[in-house]
């Protein structure tokens, strides 16, 4: 029992509980009390000095804003002005308030607001699609398109949104370059040949891809009933990220060990059979850090490309904050970064918990 | 004709003057079921002739025939047991073996093919860890399966490269008495290159030392003529055995002692420095606490 749900919290990622099991099945404590402390206390506690940090700063950032207010309202407005200003401050009224640097507890409110959002929306959203479910039926029977619900997306909408985009993002990475890295590692004449094209493509910035693939796809997408910015946003996000991909395929498949290769020289295996039977497993851990790399890497270039693309997702959701420049703006975009951090780190755990159960 | 023959078969690495010869005029001859152990000091060129016979590597000079035919490259008529195991780390025990029966038994149904991978694995004595991954064998096990890959090709010669000298001593035993049991089995030709004189005299009909090199070449051939099957314990007070141990063995030390004159290597004159005492009279610290007493 108590070996099994280790097995299965390490499995899933969630290794560092296992002290905590073997201390609750009272097996070596002092050992095991230590490991707690060092592996859940310690990043709790770093976690919490760094909350702390953080609400210093925006205090800090906070007056050197409201004093700056005064001052201005002072020389243009006088003594009365300025003092009616430092009381409107003192008392926390909305229009008033300086919001230089969301603190912490702000940035939290902001999260509930934009859940409460979704919750509106989801509804607003289930309502739609009861109401419309009848006309819709007919409506496709009669042969005519379906009445879609066109609200705005909620702040979950656009995780999702942004989630199938880097998703897809990845798929086009992987398409392309475990393909063109197995003919890159398997000949060197074609590897010396291409190398310095890889190199110089290699550091592009994602903004450059951006206008690129935008230049392409605009000028072959003119039918306008296609996603164009969904398409470029995708396509842009696996042309950056898949160079890891590539360069790592590359070197595994060169790579492969000598007595591998001798097995299949002495075995006379065919091209196909080397290639999937000893080429391909063998490089397999370094193709999947590659893929590892190219996630963290794609959802990293996600944003600035949606934002850019005017793709719906994350992106534009920074951006319409601000823009917005309400007053909650700047801690939505704070609740946006750590979402953002967090996907990405839940993204790499995932492919870290793929590659321990696919690789020998 | 004899089932493999080199003829002054020559192999050197890099060319004029940095040119190094690893084997010169090499002559062998190895008829049909024979048992053949060469036996030298490490890096005498060992695995080099092994590659050669393999077909891994081409000589620069003579040839290499199996079946009065030139070897042009590997194949599976030559099957080889590798050193360092080279199994698959990615395939199971039965997966290993299984792709050599693959490729070799292309047209051998399915079922077959199981049935005839199963015999080679228990013909090792495997069957339990059929399909563990090579990571979870010992290294004897590990060498076992490899054994077993090599047997499944059917090949004309099995062809041993230091199989056991990466094991410990007791797992050597026991596999010396595993591969001496499966060779009386099927009697299949055998190279076995080894530097335990020992195990070769136990196992092989011939003993050839290889004297070290560079330039090295076959020494005389020492044939072992103890009765089969040959039972360790009796060994070890069999007078014939221990003649022809302590026989390889003086030829062994000869060469390498005299490989080591030719080499010439150079004495240093070490420079005849005294020490000088930092804590005397005229040393460094006496100055130092004279400066601040």
């Amino acid at each position: 029992m108590k070996t099994k749900i280790i097995k299965s919290l390490n499995w899933i990622g969630l290794g560092f509980l296992e002290p905590l099991i073997l201390l609750v099945s009272g097996e070596e404590p002092r050992k095991n009390a230590m490991l707690i402390l060092r592996n859940v206390f310690l990043p709790l506690a770093s976690i919490v000095a760094f909350i702390l940090l953080w609400e210093a700063g925006a205090h800090q950032l906070r007056s050197i804003e409201a004093e700056r207010k005064i001052q201005k309202v002072l020389t243009e407005q006088g003594a009365a002005a300025a003092e009616q200003m430092r009381a409107c401050i003192a008392s926390g009224e909305k229009e008033c308030k300086p919001h230089s640097l969301p603190s912490p507890s702000e940035v939290y409110e902001a999260y509930q607001s934009l859940l409460a959002d979704h919750k509106m929306i989801a509804k607003d959203k289930k309502e739609f699609t009861e109401k419309t479910a009848k006309v819709n039926k007919q409506r496709i029977e009669n042969g005519q398109a379906e009445i879609l619900y066109t609200g705005r997306p909620s702040f979950i909408d656009q995780i999702g949104t942004s989630l199938k985009t880097v998703f897809a993002g990845v798929l086009l990475a992987m398409c392309i370059a475990i393909p063109i890295g197995i003919l890159l590692g398997l000949s060197e004449t074609l590897r010396s040949s291409i190398n310095w094209l890889i190199q110089i493509m290699k550091p592009v910035s994602p903004v450059v891809w951006l206008l690129l693939v935008s230049m392409v796809i605009k000028t072959l997408m003119t039918d306008s009933s296609m996603d164009k910015s969904f398409l470029i946003a995708f396509i842009s996000v696996g042309l950056c990220g898949m160079w890891a991909t590539l360069v790592n395929t590359t070197m595994g498949v060169s790579s492969v060990d000598k007595d591998y290769i001798n097995v299949a020289k002495v075995l006379r295996l065919s091209v196909w059979k080397n290639i999937f039977k000893i080429v391909l497993p063998s490089s397999f851990p370094l193709i999947f850090t590659g893929i590892r790399i190219t996630v963290s890497v794609s959802w990293m270039v996600l944003i600035a490309i949606e934002l850019l693309a005017q793709s719906p997702g994350l992106g534009s959701f920074v951006w319409e904050q601000f823009q917005n420049g309400a007053n909650d703006s700047n801690a939505k975009i704070l609740v946006a970064m750590f979402v953002i951090g967090g996907i990405g780190f839940l993204l790499d755990k995932i492919m870290m918990t793929l590659q321990k159960v696919l690789t020998f | 004709m004899a089932l493999l023959e080199l003829k002054n078969v020559s192999k050197w690495y890099g060319t004029g003057t940095n040119r190094t010869e690893v084997l010169k005029n090499i002559n062998l001859t190895i008829e049909e079921g024979e048992f053949i152990a060469i036996v030298g000091f490490t890096g005498s060129g060992k695995t080099t002739l092994i590659s050669l016979i393999a077909g891994l590597i081409e000589p620069d000079e003579g040839e290499v025939l199996l079946n009065g035919e030139k070897i042009t490259g590997p194949g599976p008529d030559r099957g080889v047991v590798f050193q360092n195991y080279s199994l698959l780390p990615w395939l199971s025990v039965m997966d290993n073996v299984r792709l050599a029966v693959d490729t070799v038994f292309p047209e051998m149904p399915e079922k077959e093919k199981d049935s005839y991978t199963k015999q080679y694995v228990s013909m090792v004595n495997l069957s339990p860890a059929l399909n563990k991954k090579p990571s979870e064998l010992s290294g004897g096990m590990r060498q076992r399966v490899s054994v077993a890959r090599a047997l499944a090709m059917n090949p004309k010669i099995l062809l041993l490269d230091e199989p056991l000298s990466a094991l410990d001593a007791l797992t050597r035993g026991s596999l010396q008495d595993e591969i001496s049991r499966i060779w009386e089995q099927d009697k299949k030709t055998v190279l076995l290159i080894t530097n335990d004189v020992d195990e070769g005299i136990y196992l092989a009909d011939r003993i050839i030392p290889l004297r070290p090199g560079p330039n090295a070449t076959l020494g005389p051939e020492f044939p072992v003529k103890l009765e089969r099957p040959r039972d360790k314990k009796a060994l070890n007070h069999n007078q014939q055995f221990k003649d022809l141990r302590n026989a390889v063995n003086k030829y062994l030390m000869d060469v390498g002692a005299e490989a080591k004159k030719t080499a010439g290597v150079k004495e240093y004159v070490l420079p005849d420095a005294q020490p000088i005492d930092l804590l005397g009279p005229t040393g460094v610290s006496y100055s130092l606490r004279r400066l601040f007493n």
